[in-house]
């Protein structure tokens, strides 16, 4: 193999062609990453220093300042102990639930076993749309609760279809044998089956995370008149929306104890920026090996 | 799915079959109760609001029982075909969803073909993972990046400026004109990489002993890429496009929703953001629902025929 990569790089149009398709690579992973490094540079430096602009990949005068305010803020705060809470919550619940469905329509003996699936996997081709379904929640009486961010979104089907996967794609003997030893379905998911799809389970974790801890629509249709649901995305969004408008929720907040001297709207942004998107760019390198393998999965057989 | 349908009144054609059914089914309780209760969360979650439809035919007053509304037959569908601002809507949700189609199509492939050319293992993982990131970012973030970066002190700006390719800082998110074009770059940029996974897996399975045929013909780099790697990506690349041609009323409603704004509203609204002002901003549930509803059904009968395109082209996606 060695020899026939020295063998490629005999031709000029060979090697042209590497240094180009190396440049491209540096340039794509310069305009993916630049917006970070920008956010992170503007929430560390000090804000009246951002005014006079040119902050562009490193802060000129560090200062955490930014980051004490942005998070001594009340709403700010509650924000994020909400949008961590309905991660934690919402991932464990949905993961767990997600796996016992997967289990039980992988059962070939399971005689319900397509009713049930057909079923979910019609749900696919339709939706009631967002009229229906927020008067739906309004007379389940889930308007204005924490539960709203959990219940609705607790099984998705392309999560269902790569854990089911997985499960059909495990030895057939091992759950055979269990069934010989006398353990019952729920032992068998329990004790044996969990643990062998740690895998699949760690790919669904993450994008039920991922979605968790993105939203900001449900909040906004259904706990938008409760300050204490908030989430951090949607306060993020708040600002976003209004900051067109002359009078910004981001002025508001620099505004808010009188200190406008000490920061700044820009810097606000890109601090709660930095703050809403940190924990995805902490954890998901570490899952890649995992999600690429499920999203080949759902998405072929999906 | 054929021992389900013995359970129907009036095929007691079996009882033997039926009555085994049953016992089996008593023996299986505990599956039944590791699946039931997440049968009636779809009903009661997915299939349910499918009922809010007559929502569609009725003059639908809030505080009112849903059964107590004035019933008013074709009235919201005649008055939505009238407006002038549905197929305004319609358009931009078109053109938005075709632009993203295209475009994100044909970035995947080639950064799929590029990043595949990559010798350097440890080098191509890392633009790898680098390119998956901004998937992983909320739409509030990814906007937010946007409208910082086009903001008339922003980065475009001073480089456009920096280059003499414009004389004076443009407001691009307040020109309409620019709106779809700036989407479509958002949509690339944020799910290109992303949309890389599945072509590499395609590229994984391509026998190699064809690029070692191939060379020793000797076929350059790029004639390898265009008549080996390409063609190998085929199947994969034709049952995504049907699948997503089946979206094609899902032109996204997030970036369109959060970049939107009052001097781009001509050009950023679609049919979602439609719904939502209507329905929950001014209270028209009713002609909101037909709305939905017409979104809903005409991408039923896309996805319909898209998935039996896909099933006679060999690839089995459902079932």
């Amino acid at each position: 193999m060695l020899k026939t990569k020295s063998a490629q790089y005999s031709s000029v149009g060979d090697r042209i062609f590497d240094v180009c398709n190396y440049c491209f690579m540096i340039f794509l992973v310069i305009i993916t990453l630049y917006p970070f490094i920008n956010m992170f540079a503007l929430s560390f430096n000090d804000a009246n220093d951002s005014i006079r602009g040119d902050i562009y990949f490193w802060p000129r005068e560090w200062t955490i300042r930014n980051y004490e305010y942005v998070l001594s803020e009340s709403n700010v705060f509650y924000a994020t102990f909400i949008s961590a809470a309905r991660t934690i919550v919402g991932t464990i619940v949905s993961v767990f639930c997600t796996a016992m469905l997967a289990f039980a329509i992988s059962r070939p003996e399971y005689k319900l076993k397509k009713f049930v699936s057909i079923t979910f996997i019609f749900t696919m081709y339709f939706s009631g749309g967002l009229i229906p379904g927020y008067l739906l929640i309004k007379e389940l009486g889930m308007l204005n609760s924490f539960w709203v961010y959990i219940i609705p979104g607790i099984i998705g089907v392309f999560n269902l279809i790569v854990i089911r996967s997985f499960i059909e794609g495990l030895p057939e003997g091992i759950m055979e044998s269990a069934k010989m030893d006398g353990a019952g379905d729920l032992t068998t998911f329990v004790r044996i089956v969990l643990p062998l799809i740690v895998p699949a389970l760690a790919t669904v974790s993450l994008f039920v995370a991922v979605y968790q801890w993105n939203s900001w629509f449900d909040v906004f249709l259904y706990n938008s008149s409760r300050h204490n649901l908030s989430t951090l995305q949607y306060e993020l969004m708040k600002i976003l929306s209004t900051s067109n408008t002359g009078a910004s929720a981001a002025d508001q907040y620099a505004n808010a104890q009188g200190n406008v001297q000490m920061v700044t709207p820009t810097s606000i942004r890109a601090t709660m920026t930095i703050v809403a998107s940190v924990p995805i760019i902490m954890v998901y390198p570490f899952l890649q090996k995992y999600f690429v393998q499920g999203m080949v999965v759902g998405g072929v057989k999906g | 799915m054929e021992k389900h349908a013995a359970q129907l009144p009036g095929s007691t054609s079996d009882d033997s079959r039926l009555g085994a059914f049953f016992k089996s089914l008593a023996n299986q309780k505990m599956l039944m109760l590791m699946s039931l209760p997440f049968l009636a969360w779809v009903i009661v979650f997915k299939y349910v609001p499918l009922w809010g439809w007559t929502i569609a035919f009725q003059k639908y007053r809030l505080g009112r029982d849903i059964f107590d509304q004035a019933w008013t037959g074709l009235d919201n569908f005649k008055f939505l075909f009238q407006e002038q601002q549905f197929y305004l809507v319609l358009r931009n949700t078109l053109v938005m969803s075709s632009i993203n189609l295209v475009l994100g199509f044909v970035t995947a492939i080639v950064l799929a073909l590029l990043l595949n050319e990559l010798r350097r293992i440890y080098f191509k993982r890392t633009v790898q993972t680098i390119s998956y990131l901004p998937h992983f970012i909320s739409w509030v973030v990814a906007a937010n990046i946007v409208q910082t970066a086009l903001a008339p002190e922003g980065i475009f700006n001073v480089l456009l400026l920096q280059f003499n390719m414009i004389d004076k800082p443009i407001l691009w998110l307040g020109v309409g004109e620019y709106f779809w074009g700036i989407l479509g770059v958002t949509e690339i940029w944020k799910n290109v990489g992303w949309n890389t996974i599945i072509y590499l897996a395609a590229i994984t399975s391509i026998d190699p002993t064809q690029y070692e045929a191939a060379q020793i013909d000797g076929a350059s780099r790029l004639q390898r890429m265009w008549h080996i790697t390409l063609p190998g990506m085929k199947p994969v690349i034709v049952i995504l496009l049907i699948m997503n041609l089946g979206h094609i009323l899902e032109s996204g409603f997030e970036p369109q929703y959060l970049l939107g704004n009052g001097m781009n509203v001509e050009y950023s609204e679609n049919l979602d953001i439609f719904v939502l002002k209507y329905g929950i901003q001014m209270n028209n549930y009713g002609l909101a629902t037909a709305a939905g509803m017409f979104k809903t059904v005409v991408s039923f009968i896309f996805l319909i025929v898209a998935n039996n395109l896909a099933k006679r082209l060999g690839e089995s996606r459902l079932y």
